[in-house]
């Protein structure tokens, strides 16, 4: 019997990798809430796991080819997590998107989501630990 | 948490915010300021702020922190006022005063002390999720 890492952590240790890019959007948001016409962007979770599903349209794992500087890129990825734009619920008129308030809600979130991860794969470790010491 | 950069993103911030707090102390302490001469006179200084755009293009790094580009002086004209017995009054008896707006220079403050706030927080958040990122397994 070998341990593998991958099997014993589950999901979260790629979770934790994806909130930490997330706390980085979201404080390049609240960074820029004064800079004009700055768009506040955040990465959409739900992309990552459609893309790990097995069946159906599959548009964001699709790599396509650009021959000319001028052809479309496709969508912005980070770690299969798609780049999205906020919808703001009342657009100042510099143009710039970024709601103090919405951002620091979604970073505190952000930031309890992480640390339950963090304690999801403490207690895995902890657990195999325990199954290594055999007391 | 490995490559620390969300400490660059709210340190570029809380660099911009003391920036725009230092120009917003510059205005108001020279807002009774009054010169001779329309060249001469003190006009309003204020920050440009802009996101850093090669951040932007990094898939690998999605944050992007804030420059500030330059600080440009306000095109407001400003005041002149007719006080011929004034030691500095020109030959038709006008002196200058700056084109600064003490309140919205208030309104300044607050906001640009607020944001930096807002930085010190994510920053102490950020600290607080890697020091428990360190501590894993323990």
């Amino acid at each position: 019997m070998s341990i593998n890492f991958d099997k014993a952590l589950g999901i979260h240790a790629q979770a934790l990798a994806l909130r930490e890019k997330r706390s980085e959007v979201l404080a390049s948001n609240l960074v820029n809430a004064d800079t004009p016409g700055y768009k506040a962007r955040d990465l959409d979770f739900s992309s990552v796991l459609k893309q790990n599903m097995p069946s159906g349209l599959n548009l964001s794992g699709l790599n396509l080819e650009r021959t000319r500087t001028n052809h479309l890129a496709p969508p912005e990825l980070t770690l299969g997590a798609r780049m999205m734009y906020r919808n703001p619920n009342q657009a100042s008129l510099d143009g710039n998107t970024v709601e103090a308030h919405v951002e620091q809600a979604k970073f505190a979130e952000n930031a309890v989501q992480y640390q339950a991860s963090l304690n999801f794969i403490n207690n895995s470790l902890a657990g195999l630990m325990m199954a290594l010491r055999g007391e | 948490m490995a490559n620390f950069n969300i400490f660059d993103i709210a340190g570029s911030g809380m660099n911009a915010q003391s920036v725009r707090l230092n120009l917003v102390a510059s205005n108001i302490a020279n807002a009774n300021t009054v010169s001779g001469s329309l060249d001469t006179v003190y006009k309003s200084r204020q920050p440009v702020f802009a996101s850093e755009l090669k951040n932007l293009l990094d898939r690998q790094k999605p944050g992007s922190g804030v420059n500030v580009l330059g600080v440009v002086e306000s095109q407001e004209p400003s005041v002149a006022e007719y006080a011929p017995y004034h030691p500095l009054a020109d030959k038709d008896g006008y002196i200058y005063k700056p084109n600064v707006n003490t309140i919205e220079e208030m309104a300044n403050m607050m906001s640009a002390s607020r944001s930096y706030q807002n930085n010190v927080e994510v920053l102490n958040t950020a600290k607080e999720l890697i020091l428990q990122t360190l501590k894993m397994g323990k």
